[in-house]
């Protein structure tokens, strides 16, 4: 847009100091070094999108190598095709069990936001207090040290036993999974808390109220972000996995349910959505930290 | 006459992985009340400790601190700190630092407009009105400084206790909130004791300086009086026969090691406390 604006405000001056140029020496800077920074400023945003092009390139290269050797791995064209297809109606509801990748997208991640939210809900204020009292972490850590290397569908059968149902599970396995990035991330944003800070609470005599709000929890707050965005990419990796194994609609148990069908170029397809969707839940939550980390304001 | 500010036989020892550390031995010092103290010796020698206990944020092991007649017993209001290293909180803004400590002390009894008010008269007292609502990440170190001094002089504390408070500054910036200390003082009268390892700054600022002997268990080596009038210009004191004298006896102190002399010199002190 502004490279646009640039050139246009370029002409007329280009215009006029040329037929100047005939009879008098040109000004020496005014023509060239214009177009040279419009150079430069386009060499500039090459060097920022070209990599990242090369390597995307890259790969569909290698895909479409690769896939020229199997009889069922789609290549990239053909799985653009059916990439065209799926979005042209990505809300239809043709029946409980089959309806667009939209609904399946929408439906993961309402369950993502549940489980992820009752994690921060339940982790969050643990972190706080396993911070603030050392007794409550030398308690809790080996605990948390134990569960926290579990596999994500190691849960699974626990929450379908509790819950005796798929949905509530599949939330639970999500919960369970990305809460411990937050209690562990929340209680070290608390223990890193600087003593100058506490001195001078101290000083001042602050009520434990006011140390939380005006000390603790605002230098805390990018710990608590880090340990969120950890959690979210958690979440989301791990509700594909759920899915699968759970059923209904969501983008995992659509990826198996399109293997069943021995659909790969829908696979492909899915593969390129939840990666969207991960990087897009990130950017959120790393933009979301920036808002709300004191150092950045 | 009883003195206002007291620290009596105080000793203070840390528990280490390696025993029982004595920091502080039979520390014993009196100060009036609107006189200015400071405390100098050198590097590590427990000089901090000294007002970290007058602060009380260090508990002593044995004998106490008295202010006004009442045994300090943990940190107050009254006795107000400003940091080595400020201590500002990163996330208020200058204005919203003072205000937190003015709050705290004056909240219960004043309006919400005289309050703003205090916050206000303590940024306009150091100089900083302008930079009321910016950061401490946008301000100079001497600024944060002065931030610093005016939350701690809006608490209206009994004590103003400042620990190296312009150590970290360059020497034009550290002359320059010299100078004003020195005028706030003047208009307050409030008391202060001052740790710092600048012999300049202790003569200059001080109507007394405590010399310290080195650690561990380190005590009282010496007690000066400075004799110079008030209000002090540095540029007169630099020609004055007074201001040399005193800056040579601290120094000669200081670099004599007031190790050996320790004991000599406490029994010298009581008798000059």
């Amino acid at each position: 847009m502004s490279a646009v604006i640039r050139l246009q405000a370029v002409e007329p001056d280009t215009v006029t100091t040329a037929p100047a140029a005939a009879n008098t020496p040109p000004p020496p800077e005014s023509g060239p070094s214009r177009a040279s920074r419009i150079a430069g400023g386009l060499a500039a945003a090459g060097k920022a999108v070209l990599p990242p092009i090369m390597g995307l390139a890259v790969l569909v290269g290698v895909w479409a190598l690769v896939s020229t050797f199997s009889d069922y791995l789609p290549g990239p064209r053909a799985t653009f095709l059916a990439a065209v297809e799926l979005f042209s109606d990505p809300f239809y509801v043709a029946g409980p069990n089959d309806m667009g990748i939209g609904w399946n997208v929408l439906k993961s991640l309402g369950r993502v936001a549940l489980g992820f939210g009752l994690a921060a809900l339940v982790g969050i204020p643990l972190g706080f207090l396993l911070g603030r009292f050392s007794l409550l972490s030398k308690a809790f850590n080996p605990v948390i040290s134990l569960l926290r290397p579990v596999s994500p569908l190691a849960w699974l059968p626990i929450g379908l036993a509790v819950f005796k149902a798929a949905d509530p599970a599949a939330i639970f396995v999500i919960f369970i999974c990305s809460i411990w990035p937050m209690i562990l991330n929340t209680a070290m944003g608390v223990a890193a808390l600087p003593q100058d800070y506490m001195n001078v609470a101290r000083v001042l005599q602050l009520s434990e109220w006011k140390i939380f709000t005006k000390i603790l929890l605002p230098a805390t707050v990018p710990y608590v972000l880090t340990g969120a965005k950890l959690a979210l990419g958690i979440a989301w990796l791990v509700i594909v996995a759920s899915e699968m194994l759970t059923g209904g609609v969501g983008i995992g148990f659509w990826v198996w349910d399109e293997w069943n069908n021995l659909n790969m170029s829908h696979i492909i397809v899915a593969i390129v959505v939840i990666g969207s969707v991960g990087l897009a839940l990130e950017a959120g939550m790393a933009k979301l930290a920036q808002r709300f980390d004191y150092r950045h304001q | 006459m009883t003195p206002y500010l007291q620290v009596d036989h105080a000793s203070v020892e840390f528990r280490t992985p390696r025993g029982l550390f004595r920091a502080l031995d039979n520390v014993n010092f009196k100060v009036s009340e609107g006189e200015f103290v400071s405390l100098i010796g050198h590097s590590g020698c427990g000089k901090s400790t000294v007002l970290n206990l007058i602060a009380g944020l260090v508990e002593p092991t044995a004998g106490g601190v008295v202010l006004n007649g009442r045994e300090v017993a943990g940190p107050g209001p009254e006795r107000a700190v400003v940091f080595q290293n400020h201590s500002l909180l990163p996330w208020l803004t200058a204005y919203g630092n003072i205000h937190l400590a003015v709050e705290k002390v004056f909240g219960a009894q004043e309006t919400a407009a005289q309050l703003k008010a205090r916050t206000e008269a303590a940024l306009e007292l150091v100089g900083l009105a302008k930079a009321r609502d910016k950061r401490p990440h946008e301000l100079s170190g001497g600024m944060k400084q002065r931030v610093g001094i005016a939350r701690a002089l809006a608490m209206e504390p009994k004590v103003l206790l400042m620990d190296e408070p312009f150590g970290a500054l360059d020497a034009l910036t550290r002359a320059n909130l010299q100078d004003s200390l020195m005028e706030i003082q003047a208009k307050l009268k409030c008391t202060v004791v001052m740790v710092t390892h600048d012999v300049d700054e202790a003569v200059l600022l001080s109507d007394r300086v405590v010399m310290m002997t080195n650690g561990p268990a380190a005590t009282i080596g010496e007690i000066l009086d400075v004799k110079l009038p008030r209000p002090r210009q540095r540029l007169k004191l630099a020609e004055d026969g007074e201001y040399h004298r005193a800056c040579a006896a601290i120094l000669r102190f200081l670099h004599q090691g007031g190790a050996e002399r320790g004991h000599a010199g406490a029994a010298l002190a009581l008798a000059v406390g």
